[in-house]
């Protein structure tokens, strides 16, 4: 490798998280000694920075941090675990472990994410090497599902809707294989493994060496015309081709991301441009090849700027394709023809190949919970007990019971109407189609409400949709609590970014199908403000939209919003 | 000179009285009067006297032995937990001073048993706790005495003052012991000894007034000045005390505990400006309570009672209504057996006479656990009983005292106490500790408590701030610990210290813990270890965190380490005692006998202290 890993591309010196991952000894650090200090639930920055390869970071309860501040007591500390899967597929008894280690460990939830995976929220330290051995022992992870490394690979999660499908998946699998973390500190630390001697000869990280990526790096798989997984958000977007109903290869695209910074113009979402296509089988070497042009020409001294998209757009396009071209020693055929509908969820019963069936269950903000009136854990932990067949979470935070042989299918439907178990119909199609981030009270980053106030919102919008005929049409809502864009909400037709409590900037005009990016409509405004302009906006829609028109399309052709082409126009 | 209404206070009625009184009176009638009186005058701060007062022991002079021409030495002994009884002996000891005595002031503990051969006049002031064991500075005194190491003790004038709480079995059996036993070695008693109940002062300061009484009788020289004895006792920085309490305003009242937590501990923090008050770590603040409204008014409701009633809540007579009596003046929360025995004499009660005659004992002493006044009331359909009969055979609502969880170096004019509201259900209602929960549910920032400081000698920091320490303090008993650091890191001590500390969970329960986090951090305190019982499947506590460590521990140890134990006696303190006997049998090699022997030892020297409660 000719190139540096640290320097910057304007040579300041890297930021104090590179000296942290170079001192950590392939992600050790302290980690085990700060683990077993007892007069603390926290642990020290420099470790929480490594904690998040292993899957986890630390938050506190910011409900009551000012309360226990007061009471003399440290913050609430406590780990959120980010437990992965390729393209969210887990099997029942994984599922019985998740809602286990929720009750025993965590806060007693499971949230779904919007990157297929789960999160327990609410692991105290002393617990956390129970909990994660007992991940472990199911045979799923929480390696590299943070920190700066490629994180959970996504894929439709409907494999078994064709055989295609299934294709897809099978490669999004071995591509989450290939560039998993080789370090052995995982076992180490938290599975009792056996410690390497002399690691820096015993181990190499042949990929991301030893100071990895300068940040996260994101893949993703789509089938159209399903964009279900919002492959224009991902750094390296595959967009499978199907010819003649075989897997024909995947259309390549580059650069996508979500995060920026309020106030900070130099940061904003972009996403992903097609570049090429290249055969299934080519699929893993472009990926390392992408993932090693990150790891040496990426940011490593401004954080905020070191995702993939900003190399990309401050090299151009051009440039990235040359160096892949010569990495690989053979260039990418021409992008093929291919179309997305949509980036939502079906829901209900859908019959798959083979004879099986599948449930899509609508999931508020992907927070599995029981509350008084709907036991959706327990009406999940008691399927999970008979279903023969498989769980898929979303890239929209819902959950597919999938694979359900016509014999179990009966049972299954019987435990669905036991405990009211939903497939979102009864609610508007605004809400079907909302996603929120955690948000408040957990993540650290978080400006606003997001997951415990969207369903409110939602509330005092839908009688809005229905006076104006629209509670059946599909419009695109997303919420974050911060602009590092969980939620993926620069992707959505209408979406809220917080700025402060109870504050939010309203953005409009994303594609539906995920294709384009929104843009900022109204800043800084609270909920008086927000519904003053759906008001308006709504019932000028439903008056003046053309046949079939979108909301996001019909935002920008009538005047409300200029159309985004390229991140770098978001702020224009 | 004869009194008369013009030259003296009293009535006409009062003076004739006294006029026909005085003159009959004997030398040392009137010294015992004079002490008497002045010891009710200083008990007096709310005027409260509990008619159990006078009649406990009131024996004149002419009980005295009759020895002749005592010397003027004296010693006084005393064995102190709370500092009760060493507070007491050293107020007695300045008294006896001003007056020429030649006082030989210590704590049992610290006492040369060899001396006690050649002493012709000892003072005993001893406290009783738990199951009638004495207080841990006492016990190694407590066993020569009782051993046959013991001198005999011809020629030895005694009395002993008996400081304990009628609401225990064995009420006062440590001074009982000791009085009984100094008999047995041949001493006479100077005046026979007196049996405290938690409202001590006015029984105490009677007692040393018949004492000085005989001493002078004995020596046959001039009378002890009471007034002086006034002067003396009430000399020095403060006028306050705990029969002149300071009304302290309340500056801060918080909840320690972290929400969903099953425990409520109030940290309070109240001002001592302007009162001249001063105290040391390990020191305790004596707190007068209040009643639970709640309580009295269901009280008053099931006696029948209309609670404007007055009722003396004094000696001198002083009335209030009898809601106020009993809100601020009288205990209703416990019951005591001399209470149940003359309310059967009173009354007459079937029930009541048959639960106090002997050979119930066990079932007595089953109704009297968690049990309190308004049981007895609705149990033994009291109803009938007036408001002056049963007033009068209260007991005074004593004051309870807290470990001071502050140093007036780094606060100073103020005080923190830690205290943990007592709530529990017992016999179909639920229970609230008098002063626990008046703290946590009545007391606001702005308003005042009487308050007072209670010195504890036999719980201080070592002298020397090099020498190291380990302090084990699991739940409210960590609070001195925070007073100790406190200190130390003012004084900018250099000495190691070890804290233990334990609750239910990490969470909600670690009392102070971002105040440990900075010690830590800063050095003032060297090592701590914890153990939260409910966060793991096997409850551990204080003691198996230091069984864990009990190479290092005993290290400390031999290398000078003073060890303090503060907190729940019932359990807490005895295995911690016992891990502190493994660790020296297991790390030190000692036989078992030996360890204990050791820890004797220890506490002897003042290198183990203990604040239990």
């Amino acid at each position: 490798m000719s190139e540096n890993h640290l320097l910057s591309k304007n040579s300041a010196p890297h930021s104090d998280v590179e000296d942290i991952k170079i001192r950590s000894n392939y992600l050790r650090g302290k980690l085990e000694e700060v683990l077993e200090d007892r007069i603390t639930a926290s642990i020290p920055e420099d470790e929480n920075r490594l904690m998040k390869f292993h899957g986890s970071y630390m938050q506190d309860d910011r409900d009551l941090r000012n309360e226990r501040s007061k009471q003399k007591l440290e913050p609430a500390y406590q780990f959120m675990l980010r437990v992965r899967a390729p393209g969210g597929v887990v099997t029942p008894a994984q599922w019985l472990m998740m809602d286990r280690i929720s009750k025993a460990y965590g806060n007693g939830t499971i949230r779904l994410t919007t990157r297929q995976s789960f999160q327990l929220h609410g692991v105290l330290k002393w617990n956390m090497k129970k909990t994660i051995r007992e991940v472990h022992d199911s045979l799923l992870t929480t390696l590299a599902a943070c920190g700066d490394v490629n994180r959970n690979v996504m894929c439709n999660p409907n494999p078994h809707q064709s055989d295609v499908h299934a294709e897809v998946y099978h490669w999004a699998c071995l591509l989450s294989e290939h560039l998993e973390p080789q370090t052995k500190a995982y076992h180490e630390i938290w599975l009792d493994g056996e410690k390497v001697l002399d690691s820096q000869e015993a181990e190499q990280e042949p990929i991301y060496g030893k100071v990895y990526l300068p940040r996260k790096f994101k893949i993703g798989l789509a089938v159209p015309p399903s964009n279900d997984v919002d492959v224009f958000s991902q750094d390296l977007g595959l967009i499978a081709i199907v010819e003649n109903g075989k897997l024909a290869g995947f259309n390549v695209a580059v650069g996508g991301g979500m995060g920026m910074t309020h106030g900070d113009p130099l940061t904003y979402p972009q996403v992903a441009k097609v570049i090429g296509f290249c055969t299934p089988e080519q699929v893993i070497e472009i990926a390392e090849k992408t993932v090693t042009i990150q790891r040496d020409y990426g940011d490593r001294s401004v954080r905020k700027h070191a995702r993939f998209k900003y190399t990309i757009d401050d090299r151009g396009v051009e440039w990235f394709i040359s160096e892949l071209t010569s990495r690989l020693g053979w260039g990418l055929a021409e992008a093929r023809p291919y179309s997305f509908e949509d980036h939502g969820d079906r829901y209900g019963w859908v019959k798959g190949t083979g004879g099986k069936w599948h449930f899509t269950l609508f999931i508020e903000n992907g927070r599995i919970k029981d509350e008084q009136d709907y036991q959706l854990m327990t009406g999940l932990r008691e399927i999970a007990g008979i279903h023969t067949g498989d769980f898929r979470l979303t890239a929209n935070q819902n959950l597919i019971i999938a694979n359900v042989t016509t014999a179990k299918k009966k049972k299954i439907e019987a435990l669905i109407g036991e405990y009211g178990l939903t497939d979102g119909l009864r609610y508007s199609a605004l809400r079907r189609n909302s996603m929120a981030c955690v948000a408040l009270p957990t993540c650290g980053l978080a400006m606003a409400e997001s997951e415990r106030y969207l369903p409110e919102l939602l509330g005092k919008i839908e009688p809005l949709l229905a006076e104006n005929g629209l509670s059946e049409e599909n419009i695109v809502i997303r919420m974050t609590g911060c602009p590092n864009g969980c939620a993926r909400p620069a992707l959505a037709e209408l979406s809220f970014i917080g700025k402060g409590p109870g504050k939010y900037n309203m953005y409009l005009g994303g594609g539906f199908a995920g294709e384009r990016l929104n843009k900022l409509y109204k800043e800084n405004i609270g909920e008086g403000e927000i519904l003053d302009s759906l008001r308006v906006l709504l019932s000028h829609y439903a008056k003046d939209r053309n046949p079939e028109e979108h909301f996001g399309d019909f935002t920008i052709r009538a005047g409300y919003i200029q159309q985004v082409a390229s991140g770098q126009d978001f702020h224009a | 000179m004869e009194l008369q209404v013009s030259n003296s206070p009293f009535n006409q009625e009062q003076t004739e009285l006294l006029n026909r009184l005085l003159p009959s009176l004997t030398d040392s009638q009137r010294v015992w009067l004079s002490g008497y009186l002045t010891a009710l005058a200083r008990a007096g701060f709310s005027g409260g006297l509990a008619s159990t007062a006078v009649s406990v022991q009131s024996a004149a002079p002419s009980a005295a032995a009759p020895v002749p021409a005592a010397s003027k030495e004296i010693t006084i002994l005393y064995g102190s937990q709370t500092g009760n009884s060493s507070g007491l002996a050293k107020k007695f000891a300045k008294a006896l001073e001003a007056e020429q005595y030649q006082v030989t002031l210590s704590s049992m503990g610290d006492y040369k048993t060899g001396n006690l051969k050649k002493t012709s006049q000892l003072l005993v002031i001893v406290s009783t706790h738990g199951e009638g064991e004495p207080p841990d500075s006492a016990i190694s005194f407590y066993e020569f005495l009782n051993s046959k190491r013991a001198p005999k003790l011809d020629g030895l004038r005694f009395s002993v003052l008996a400081l304990g709480d009628t609401s225990y079995e064995f009420f006062c059996q440590t001074g009982k012991d000791f009085d009984k036993r100094l008999e047995e070695l041949g001493g006479q008693r100077l005046v026979p000894r007196v049996d405290c109940d938690v409202d001590f002062s006015e029984d105490a300061g009677a007692w040393f007034s018949q004492v000085t009484a005989a001493l002078s009788a004995g020596s046959g020289s001039a009378a002890l000045k009471t007034e002086d004895l006034t002067a003396q006792v009430e000399a020095g920085e403060s006028s306050y005390s705990r029969e002149n309490p300071f009304r302290a305003e309340v500056l801060e009242n918080l909840n320690l505990n972290g929400r969903g937590s099953a425990r409520e501990t109030r940290h309070l923090e109240i001002s001592l400006e302007g009162s001249g008050l001063d105290y040391e770590p390990g020191d305790s603040l004596g707190i007068y309570p209040e009643n639970d409204p709640q309580l009295v008014d269901a009280l008053i409701a099931t006696l029948g009672w209309s609670g404007a009633e007055e009722v003396p809540v004094s000696k001198s007579g002083d009335l209030l209504p009898s809601r106020e009596a009993l809100l601020r003046h009288f205990e209703i929360t416990v019951l005591t057996k001399p209470f149940l025995t003359r309310l059967a004499d009173i009354t007459g009660h079937e029930g009541l006479v048959k639960l106090v005659s002997p050979g119930e004992e066990e079932a007595l002493k089953g109704y009297l656990k968690g049990r309190d006044l308004l049981d007895l009331v609705q149990d033994y359909h009291l109803q009938g009983i007036g408001p002056d009969a049963l007033t009068g055979l209260l007991r005074k609502l004593p004051p309870r005292l807290y470990s001071i969880a502050s140093s007036s170096k780094a606060t100073p004019e103020e005080v923190h106490v830690t205290v943990r509201a007592v709530r529990y259900e017992a016999h179909g209602r639920q229970r609230r500790g008098v002063t626990s929960v008046q703290l946590a549910e009545r007391v606001q920032p702005g308003d005042t408590l009487p308050v007072f400081i209670q010195h504890n000698p036999s719980f201080k920091l070592p002298k020397d701030p090099n020498t190291k320490i380990i302090m084990i303090g699991p739940g409210t008993g960590v609070a001195p610990f925070r007073a100790f650091l406190s200190e130390r890191e003012e004084s900018d001590a250099q000495g190691e210290s070890w804290l233990f500390y334990g609750d239910q969970h990490f969470t909600t329960d670690f009392l102070y813990q971002v105040e440990w986090q900075r010690w830590l951090k800063d050095g003032v305190l060297t090592r701590m270890d914890v153990a939260f019982s409910r966060d793991t499947e096997q409850k551990v506590y204080v003691q198996h965190r230091m069984l864990e460590h009990s190479k290092e521990l005993f290290n400390w140890l031999e290398q000078g380490a003073v060890v303090y134990v503060c907190g729940d006696e019932g359990s807490m303190a005895h295995d911690v005692h016992a891990a502190l006997a493994t660790i020296l049998i297991q790390e030190g090699g000692l036989a078992p006998e030996a360890a204990a022997e050791r820890l004797t030892e220890m506490q002897r020297q003042q290198r183990y202290q203990r604040d239990v409660y």
